[in-house]
């Protein structure tokens, strides 16, 4: 067994979390500015975060990730970063001419307690910023919340910095993205495109982390949203949230900066969350649903009745971030499973009560946990306990899925050991097309691997 | 056919600095040397990256924690910090580990974690962690546990010393922690360090149980990196050797508990392990030499430099008959393989020891190595030991513990007398001598420490090699330019590299790196002027 350690017997923890549901605040910050064209971030902290950040969405993207550091020493550390983060925008300026430069913190900076604004402010004084060239920052502090909270903060930061109220209203709706995948953002960008809503997409991964191989490395690919992309958000009419936990601080910051309204809405990830999304998108920009949604809407519904039989009542484990595990469990409802076992790392407040509303009539069974020591250990323990015939979550579940023989869909960050997640949404009901099959294809391989011989069926 | 390798590296040099302002480029041309082969050159390593420059290197936590300790299955090592240190550490370095039965505690699949909020910054965490230790215990029942710190532990004043030492008390089990913070030093290199210490203080030495076996040795810095470990005990085995401890891949805590009872220690990593190697040397009176398995030349040589310090004529017949046996399916795989790599080029830029070592490998396969550097090697990894007593220790290192070793009153014991020794010196044999990379490269190689991401891409462009060396960081970049990248640090996800089959594994995955029929196709049919030539042609 590769976890031989777990059993289920559930003591109860108080300190200790074992096999995390989340990661710390900065990776978040990093991945959110790499949706802003031109944007090299920048880690304001000792070098082994950023290198540890880079990493991870290297290997979960199979892209380059460009990112610098203030490469604290024990001198900055205790005497402040900011000749560092000086000398760094000096640099990267100077090596890399970036548009904009995207601060984050770390544990290591927040402790100490430097002034991000305040050094920032000096670079800009001491002539260190290129004139027309951009440094804004978000705090990110790894103790508190996850890496969800990082992205959050750095959405919000790119609202504060960015968005602009001129005379003009102009006539397209914002829709702030929720943390998911470039191709997600990409979908969103084809829906709107298809129902003829003009919309300004933030942060938008697409084209920078799903990037061609052309022969050259761009260091700033194609794709991001551009600076006067972001400036404009002010004067749109609406603005759409996609998932609360990442998009509705931005969402009011906004409303406050410029006076736009906003609708927080799920992850459009599932057939009632991506209804609510193309509703609110048609009634905020003022245009009509095509047919050709209704008709893929249509096709979803179609394939999920002609194979009822593979998910009617199959209970699901599944861990990942609160913004996907609320939209994902009410879509497992929907297709009749039963998601027994919910966890994440990352601090919800309202994720107790957004699960109860989903949960408490189909599922009164289902255990979840948001938090501290909500980590993929006790989710095993609780496996252990009574199995499931599913399991939903980021690489890590992989060796849960082994040592209990589960069904595993890889869905969430990160995937270290698949591709795909990059390539083809999970949001919209192309998405929920994509989920359906993925869910099908493991739970049915795993019939035709393990039933009798004589019991092989050619037509499922 | 590449016709770049002729690039001047001067050239090379003098055009890549002008980008960079004149302070970081007056700095970085110290970290630049272009090799002369006789005499080697002075390189600056060692010293503190420069903000804002896109480095490779990682921190003190991921050297202690992440290499030296990470691969130890029979110990819980628990990281004191906010959750993100502990997670990007957990599996993501390749360090595989086989318990000898079902029950043989694993801990290797688990990160633990005090998972540090708000109020422990402000309160202080200490209080969090030994609650964490005993769940820990109590869960899990470890004979061992680890404390590691992170960037802010130091800056709050948690003591992780004061608490293992308690809870050692308390729990009556092995407990020692490590201050380890980010921050510390320049670069993982630290965290090797501290890392050496701590397991040397608390660790090696405990069991004083004789150990069976003939030609007892221990195996130093070898960590086990998709399977190189477990090829290396095979080859032992084969031949006869007793492989007491391996610091740290495959490994126990209860193994480098005996570590003592060796009778030579072998160093692989010189960088990450050469301070056990003294400190063991100085206390039991075990002499060390370095040693390379990577490359099948070099293993074979290696196996000998064994022979030859036991001075055993079995020993040494052996040896012959497994290398022969070994070459014999080497020299096969080899043979068909090398047409396609004769003559190609490579670069390597890693860590702290393979960029050195696999240059072997890829002499072995024909290729040249026209650029190396590490990311944290200190000036004796480039230019060898002899230069170690002209080493300044900068300020940005001057904290990082040096402890003071004697030797054991009761248990230390010479190896070989003074004659002996200087016996097997005249005989070739080098004691507690690393001659480094720059010595073994080529005059004209550029040599490039803590080489900064703009460097790279600059070299890729303008050399062109046939493969480039690195990391995960820098894979895709050099890949997205048409050039395989062949990462020596996960051997992207292959393995095992290191001794006789580790090589043929090598030999067969450059050789699909330069075959592959993928990189011809980047440009569309439409993209090719010479498409729409041929048609006007018609």
């Amino acid at each position: 067994m590769l976890l031989r350690h777990t059993t289920d017997k559930i003591i109860d923890r108080e300190a200790l979390t074992v096999n995390p549901a989340k990661t710390c605040q900065p990776v978040g910050a990093m991945y959110a500015v790499l949706g802003i064209h031109g944007c090299l971030p920048h880690s304001h902290g000792s070098q082994g975060c950023c290198s540890y950040h880079r990493s991870a969405l290297t290997r979960h993207y199979k892209e380059p990730v460009m990112a610098a550091t203030s490469s604290f020493t024990e001198g900055s550390s205790v005497f402040g970063g900011q000749a560092n983060l000086v000398q760094a925008i000096d640099t990267m300026f100077a090596v890399y001419n970036p548009d904009v430069v995207a601060v984050h913190s770390t544990c290591l900076s927040e402790t100490i307690g430097d002034d991000l604004t305040q050094i920032i402010a000096k670079a800009k004084e001491e002539g260190h910023v290129p004139a027309g060239k951009y440094v804004f920052h978000a705090n990110t502090p790894s103790y508190v919340g996850s890496h969800v909270t990082g992205y959050a903060n750095m959405v919000t930061a790119m609202v504060k910095s960015f968005s602009m109220k001129s005379a003009t209203k102009k006539n397209q709706v914002n829709i702030i993205s929720g943390w998911v995948e470039p191709s997600d953002m990409r979908e969103i960008k084809r829906i709107a495109s298809e129902m003829m809503a003009k919309i300004v997409l933030f942060p938008d991964t697409s084209d920078v982390l799903d990037a061609p191989m052309t022969g050259k490395h761009e260091f700033y690919p194609k794709g991001g949203v551009t600076v006067p992309e972001l400036i404009s958000t002010g004067d749109s009419k609406f603005t759409i949230g996609l998932g609360p936990l990442c998009t509705l601080d931005a969402c009011i910051k906004l409303e406050n900066q410029c006076k736009v309204k906003f609708e927080s809405l799920e992850l459009p990830i599932g057939i009632q969350a991506t209804d609510a999304f193309i509703t609110a998108l048609s009634r905020a920009a003022g245009v009509q649903v095509p047919d050709s949604l209704t008709e893929d809407r249509g096709r979803l519904i179609d394939v999920i009745a002609d194979m009822q039989k593979y998910l009617y009542g199959k209970r699901v484990a599944l861990f990942g971030d609160p913004d996907t595990l609320v939209p994902l469990t009410e879509f497992l409802i929907a297709l009749d499973m039963k998601p027994v076992y919910i966890v994440t790392g990352t601090p919800d407040k309202t994720f107790d009560a957004r699960m109860s509303s989903i949960l408490s009539a189909k599922v009164p069974e289902a255990k979840f946990k948001a938090g501290e020591r909500a980590d993929i250990f006790l989710l095993h323990q609780w496996i252990k306990q009574q199995g499931v015939d599913l399991l939903i979550g980021n690489t890590y579940g992989k060796y849960v899925a082994r040592d209990e023989n589960i069904p595993f869909v890889r869905l969430g960050f990160p995937i270290l050991d698949r591709v795909g997640h990059s390539y083809f949404p999970m949001v919209g009901y192309a998405g929920a097309m994509n989920l359906v099959t993925k869910i099908l294809d493991v739970i049915m391989d795993k019939i035709d691997r393990e039933v009798p011989e004589e019991k092989v069926e050619l037509v499922m | 056919m590449k016709t770049k390798v002729t690039m001047d590296p001067e050239r090379w040099k003098a055009e890549v600095l002008t980008k960079y302002p004149s302070k970081v480029a007056k700095k970085r041309a110290k970290s630049i040397v272009v090799n002369e082969g006789d005499e080697v050159k002075q390189i600056q390593a060692n010293i503190r990256t420069i903000p804002g420059i896109i480095t490779q290197r990682g921190c003190t936590y991921a050297g202690c924690k992440g290499v030296v300790l990470g691969p130890t299955r029979d110990i819980i090592n628990l990281v004191h910090g906010p959750i993100g240190c502990s997670f990007y550490a957990w599996l993501t370095r390749r360090n595989q580990t086989l318990p000898p039965t079902e029950d043989s505690p694993n801990f290797m699949m688990y990160s633990f974690s005090t998972d540090m909020q708000d109020s422990n910054i402000v309160f202080g965490g200490e209080t969090k962690l030994k609650q964490a230790i005993r769940e820990a215990f109590e869960i899990f029942k470890p004979k061992n546990i680890g404390i590691f710190s992170t960037c802010p532990v130091g800056l709050i004043g948690d003591d992780v010393h004061a608490v293992a030492r308690e809870m050692k008390a308390e729990l009556g089990i092995n407990i020692f922690g490590f201050s380890c913070e980010g921050y510390k030093g320049v670069s993982q290199s630290a965290g090797h360090h501290i890392a050496n210490n701590q397991i040397f203080k608390h660790v090696v030495g405990l069991n004083d149980t004789p150990v069976e076996g003939k030609f007892k040795v221990n195996l130093l810095g070898e960590y086990n990196i998709g399977g190189d470990a477990f090829e290396l005990e095979r080859i032992f085995e084969k031949v006869g050797i007793t492989l007491i401890s391996t610091f740290s891949g495959n490994s126990t805590i209860d193994s480098f508990e005996l570590a003592h009872h060796a009778d030579l220690n072998m160093i692989m990593c010189h960088r990450s392990i050469n301070y056990l190697a003294e400190m063991m040397e100085t206390k039991f009176g075990i002499p060390w030499i370095k040693v390379n398995f990577i490359g099948a030349d070099a293993t074979a040589k290696s196996l000998r430099k064994i022979a030859q310090y036991f001075g055993d004529a079995g020993l040494a017949a052996k040896v012959e008959e497994v290398i022969a046996e070994e070459m014999a399916l080497v020299a096969k795989e080899l043979e068909s393989i090398k047409a396609r790599t004769q003559d190609k080029t490579a670069m390597m830029f890693v860590g702290g020891s393979r960029a050195h070592h696999y240059q072997e490998l890829f002499n072995e396969l024909g290729m040249k190595t026209l650029s190396a550097g590490y990311e944290f090697g200190h000036r004796d990894d480039y230019e060898g030991r002899r230069v170690i007593p002209t080493i300044q220790v900068d300020a940005d290192s001057r904290n990082i513990e040096e402890i003071h070793v004697e030797a054991d009153p009761t248990r230390y014991k010479p190896r070989k007398t003074e004659a002996e020794l200087k016996a097997l010196e005249e005989q070739g044999l080098k004691f507690s001598e690393y001659e480094g990379m720059m010595t073994e490269m080529e005059k004209g190689a550029l040599v490039i420490d803590d080489i900064s991401h703009y460097e790279m891409e600059k070299l890729v462009e303008m050399y062109e090699p046939d493969v480039f060396c690195a990391g995960i960081k820098e894979k895709y970049c050099v890949q997205k330019m048409g050039i395989p990248l062949k990462q020596l640090h996960s051997y992207d996800y292959g393995g095992p590299y290191a001794g006789f089959e580790g090589a043929v594994n090598f030999y067969k995955d450059i050789d699909m790196i330069v075959s592959t029929s993928i990189w011809k196709m980047v440009k569309a049919p439409w993209q090719k002027e010479s498409v729409i030539e041929a048609e006007y042609a018609l």
